[in-house]
C-alpha cells in the first residue's frame, strides 16, 4: 500500500541530502518526495509518497525521526486529508488534434500552458489519481516531454503540521 | 570579552566538554588548532601513527569511561582515514566527537588541495555532523555536538571546520544550553507499556533476560541485579553486554548467538518471554530471524525507537533509557520464582564439559583456549583491567573463555567488525583508566594493521601489555572456508615478521611462546614489567571457534566441533 508521509525538518543545508540518504542507504521505496518551504520560515515541509507494508512506514517514521534536524513526521494516509500534485506535460498535437487536447485537459481542470507547432503544454493541478487518470488519456496521442512535482499532502481542518511549535530554531 | 580566534575558541570548548586528552595527527588544514593547542597544556594531545588509531582510541577512552573521546584530523586523507573509526563508533553506539581541518571556505567545492567532502561521507556514519565555515557558529556547534553525542542513544558527531574559520577573530558567545527541537530523546519509557512488562514477566513460566549495551551505557548493573535476583530470571548477554552482569553470579547463562552457549541458544528457542534489555537483535545474535525465539513474547527496551520491530517482532516495546525504565519497573515488580527453569537450562549445559574443555578439541598441541585458560585466571586474581581484543576468532575465544566480572572490562569492536581496533582502543583507554592494566588482545591479522601504534605507545610510555594469538592464518575467515568452502585457504595463510624483534625495534620487551606450560610465566612476566610488553602465542593454526551458528542459520542449529577435524 502507498502511504502519504508528511516530515517538517528545519531548513538547512544539506537536510535533504541527509533524508535522501537515509532512504538510499535502508533501501525504502520512495514513490515522489516533494519538499519546500512551509508557513514559519526555517522550517521545510517534506511530502513523500513510500511504497510498503505498515511495519516499513513505521521504520521509514523512526529512522526520520533520527535525523536531528527532523521535527515531526507523521503517516497522514488515513487521515482525511487533500493530496494534490503538479503536472506538467508536452503532448503531441498538430492543428488537427490541439482541440480534442484541450477539451481533456479542461475537463480535467487543467489548462494550456503554451502552445507550440505541433505541440500542447497542459499544466494540470489535481489529486495523483486523476493526474494517473489524465495521462492514461493523453498517452495516445504521444506524451512529448512531462515532469510531476510529486505528491504535496495536507490533512483538513484544525492544523496538524504547523511549524510555530518549532518556532524558537527559525 | 576578549576576541579569540576560532582555534582558541575550538579549544575553549573542549575545555568546557570537560575534555583532558585527544588524539589526532596534523596536517594543513588542522594547523591553526594545532597552532592554538600550544597555549592549552590541559589539553594533552596524543599524537598517534595513523588516524584511523585516533578515532580507535578516541572510543576505547569512551568505551572505558563512559565520557566523549575526542580524535583530530586535517582534511582530505588525513579525514578519511577517520571513516573506518566513525563507522566502528556508530555501530556500538560509542560517543566520539570527529574534528576535521576543512579547506579554506572561498575553496570549498573547487576540489583544493586535500579537499574531501567530509560531512557528504561521514554522513551515514555519523549520529549528526557539521561543517562550520563561520568562526561565530563554533560556540554553538561545539556544545551541540558533546551533546548530542553522549545523550540519548550515544554515537560519533563529527565537525569539519575550515581553516578560515579557525584563523578568524570574533568575541565567543557561548550559550547556556542547546537548542535542537528535533532532537528529544525518550529517556523514561512508557508506564503502561512498563506495567505490561510487570504482567508478561509474572505470566511466563520459562523468561529470560537478554541483556546488550544499552545496559552498559546506561550503567544499570544494579537495576539488572536486582531485577534478575528478584525474579529469579537468568541472564543472557550480547557481546556488548559482556561484563553488565558477572559471569560468577548463579543468574548468569554468558553468551549467546553465533559462538555463544549451545544452553542458551537453546534455552531462548524454548523461552516463552525474552526480555531484552538494550540489545538490538544483531544478526549474529538472532541467527535466521524467522526462527528466533518461535514460542516467546518479546519485551524489548531500547533507546532509540528505530530499533524497535526492526529485525524481531516486539510485544511490548519500551522506548528509553534502560536504567530508569528499570527503576520504574522495580517499583512496582513482585518477586517470583523461576528456578525450575534455571534448573532445566543447568540441564542442558551440564551435557557439555566446563567451558575451557567443551570448546576445545583434546590434542596435545597448543592451543588458543590454552591462552585464554590461564589469562582470565591471572588477570582476575589481579583485577582492575581492560581487555581490548581485536577482531576475529580470539576474540570470540575471549568472549567465551575469560570470565568476565566487571563492566567496562571487555572493550571489543562488535557491530562493525573493524580488525586493527585492538591495539588503537588499547591506547584510549589506557588514558581513560591510567591506573588500570590495559591488555590489547589481537590476531596476527589484525595486530598488523595498526602494528604502527606500538610507536605511539611508546612516545606516551603506556604500560600495555600486548597479547598476539599467532595462527599464521586470517583464523575466522579461514575457519569459514574450512566448513563452509570446501578448505579452499584463499588469501588467508599469513606470512608475519618476527613480532619480538619489532616489539624490540620499537624498544618495547617482547616475548615468544609456543607451549601451553609458558604461558603462566610470560603473562607473570609481563605484569611484573612497568611498562608495556609485547607477547606472541605461537598457536594450533587450525583451531576453531565452537560452537558455531552458520551464517544465515537458525540458533537451533549449532555446529559442536570439526566435522573433519583436522587436528591430531
Amino acid at each position: 500500500m502507498k502511504h502519504t508521509v508528511v516530515a517538517l525538518m528545519q531548513d538547512h543545508p544539506g537536510v535533504l541530502n541527509r533524508v535522501a540518504s537515509m532512504f538510499r542507504r535502508r533501501g525504502y521505496n520512495i514513490d515522489s518526495l516533494a519538499v519546500g518551504g512551509s508557513e514559519t520560515p526555517g522550517i521545510s515541509r517534506m511530502t513523500l509518497v513510500v511504497d510498503g507494508e505498515d511495519t516499513i512506514v513505521e521504520q521509514v517514521t523512526k529512522q526520520l525521526y533520527r535525523l536531528i534536524e527532523v521535527l515531526k513526521v507523521s503517516d497522514v494516509s488515513d487521515d482525511p486529508h487533500i493530496a494534490r500534485e503538479l503536472v506538467l506535460a508536452k503532448i503531441y498535437a498538430p492543428a488537427s488534434k490541439r482541440q480534442e487536447v484541450s477539451s481533456l485537459a479542461e475537463a480535467f481542470g487543467g489548462k494550456i500552458a503554451d502552445v507550440g507547432q505541433d505541440s500542447l503544454m497542459v499544466e494540470l493541478t489535481t489529486s495523483p489519481d486523476q493526474i494517473d487518470n489524465f495521462i492514461e488519456l493523453v498517452r495516445p496521442f504521444g506524451i512529448r516531454e512531462m515532469v510531476r512535482t510529486g505528491r504535496i499532502a495536507m490533512v483538513r481542518g484544525t492544523p496538524t503540521h504547523a511549524g510555530d511549535a518549532y518556532v524558537k530554531v527559525a | 570579552m576578549t576576541e579569540l580566534t576560532g582555534a582558541q575558541i575550538m579549544c575553549e570548548a573542549l575545555l568546557r566538554e570537560g575534555v583532558e586528552v585527544i588524539f589526532g595527527y596534523p596536517g594543513g588544514c588542522i594547523m591553526p588548532f594545532y597552532d592554538a593547542l600550544v597555549g592549552y597544556e590541559q589539553l594533552h594531545h596524543v599524537l598517534v601513527r595513523h588516524e584511523q588509531a585516533a578515532g580507535h582510541a578516541a572510543e576505547g577512552y569512551a568505551r572505558v569511561t563512559g565520557k566523549v573521546g575526542v580524535c583530530v584530523a586535517t582534511s582530505g586523507p588525513g579525514a578519511t582515514n577517520l571513516v573506518t573509526a566513525i563507522s566502528d563508533a556508530m555501530m556500538d553506539s560509542v560517543p566520539i566527537v570527529a574534528i576535521t581541518g576543512q579547506v579554506t571556505s572561498a575553496l570549498i567545492g573547487r576540489d583544493a588541495f586535500q579537499e574531501t567532502d567530509v560531512t557528504g561521507i561521514t554522513q551515514p556514519i555519523t549520529k549528526h555532523n557539521y561543517l562550520v565555515t563561520d568562526v561565530r557558529e563554533l560556540p554553538r556547534v561545539f556544545k551541540e555536538a558533546f551533546h548530542i553525542a553522549r545523550t540519548g542513544r550515544p554515537g560519533p558527531v563529527l565537525i569539519d571546520i575550515a581553516k578560515d574559520a579557525q584563523q578568524l577573530r570574533t568575541t565567543p558567545v557561548w550559550p547556556e544550553s542547546v537548542n535542537l527541537p528535533g532532537y528529544k530523546p525518550t529517556r523514561d519509557g512508557n508506564r503502561k507499556q512498563i506495567r505490561e512488562a510487570i504482567k508478561l514477566i509474572g505470566m511466563a513460566n520459562k523468561p529470560l533476560l537478554m541483556i546488550g549495551r544499552g545496559v552498559m551505557l546506561s550503567e544499570a548493573f544494579p537495576e539488572v541485579r536486582e531485577l534478575a535476583e528478584r525474579t529469579g530470571i537468568p541472564v543472557i548477554t550480547t557481546l556488548h553486554g559482556i561484563g553488565a552482569f558477572p559471569e560468577d553470579h548463579p543468574l548468569s547463562l554468558g553468551m549467546s548467538g553465533m559462538h555463544g552457549w549451545v544452553h542458551n541458544n537453546k534455552a531462548i528457542q524454548e523461552c516463552d518471554l525474552l526480555f531484552n534489555i538494550g540489545g538490538r537483535f544483531d544478526d549474529r545474535v538472532t541467527g535466521k530471524t524467522s526462527t528466533f525465539a518461535p514460542h516467546a513474547k518479546i519485551i524489548h527496551v531500547d533507546i532509540d525507537p528505530s530499533e524497535i520491530g526492526k529485525n524481531i517482532r516486539v510485544d511490548v516495546p519500551i522506548v528509553g533509557d534502560a536504567k530508569r525504565i528499570l527503576t520504574i519497573l522495580l517499583e512496582e515488580l513482585p518477586a517470583r520464582d523461576s528456578g525450575d527453569w534455571l534448573l532445566h537450562i543447568r540441564e542442558m549445559q551440564a551435557v557439555h564439559a566446563a567451558k575451557q574443555q567443551y570448546t576445545r578439541p583434546e590434542t596435545p598441541q597448543f592451543m588458543p583456549h590454552d591462552v585464554f585458560a590461564v589469562m582470565t585466571k591471572m588477570i582476575n586474581e589481579r583485577g582492575n583491567y581492560h581487555i581490548c581484543t581485536d577482531v576475529g576468532q580470539h576474540q570470540m575465544w575471549a568472549a567465551q573463555l575469560i570470565d568476565w566480572l566487571e563492566p567496562h572490562t571487555h572493550i571489543t569492536s562488535g557491530g562493525a567488525g573493524t580488525m586493527g581496533f585492538a591495539l588503537p582502543a588499547a591506547v584510549g583507554a589506557q588514558f581513560g583508566d591510567p591506573g588500570s592494566t590495559v591488555w590489547a588482545v589481537a590476531g596476527d591479522g589484525g595486530f598488523q594493521m595498526n602494528i604502527q601504534e606500538l610507536a605511539t605507545i611508546m612516545q606516551e610510555g603506556l604500560p600495555i601489555k600486548i597479547a598476539i594469538i599467532n595462527n599464521g592464518y586470517l583464523g575466522m575467515v579461514r575457519q569459514w572456508q574450512q566448513l563452509f568452502h570446501d578448505k579452499r585457504y584463499s588469501a588467508t595463510p599469513m606470512w608475519s615478521p618476527d613480532f619480538v624483534k619489532v616489539a624490540d625495534a620499537y624498544g618495547m620487551p617482547g616475548m615468544s611462546i609456543s607451549r601451553a606450560e609458558d604461558v603462566a610465566d610470560a603473562i607473570a612476566t609481563a605484569y611484573a614489567t612497568s611498562g608495556p610488553m609485547l607477547l606472541e602465542f605461537r598457536v594450533e593454526q587450525e583451531a576453531n571457534v565452537f560452537p558455531m551458528v552458520a551464517p544465515g542459520a537458525s540458533i537451533s542449529d549449532m555446529i559442536m566441533s570439526d566435522p573433519q577435524p583436522v587436528l591430531a
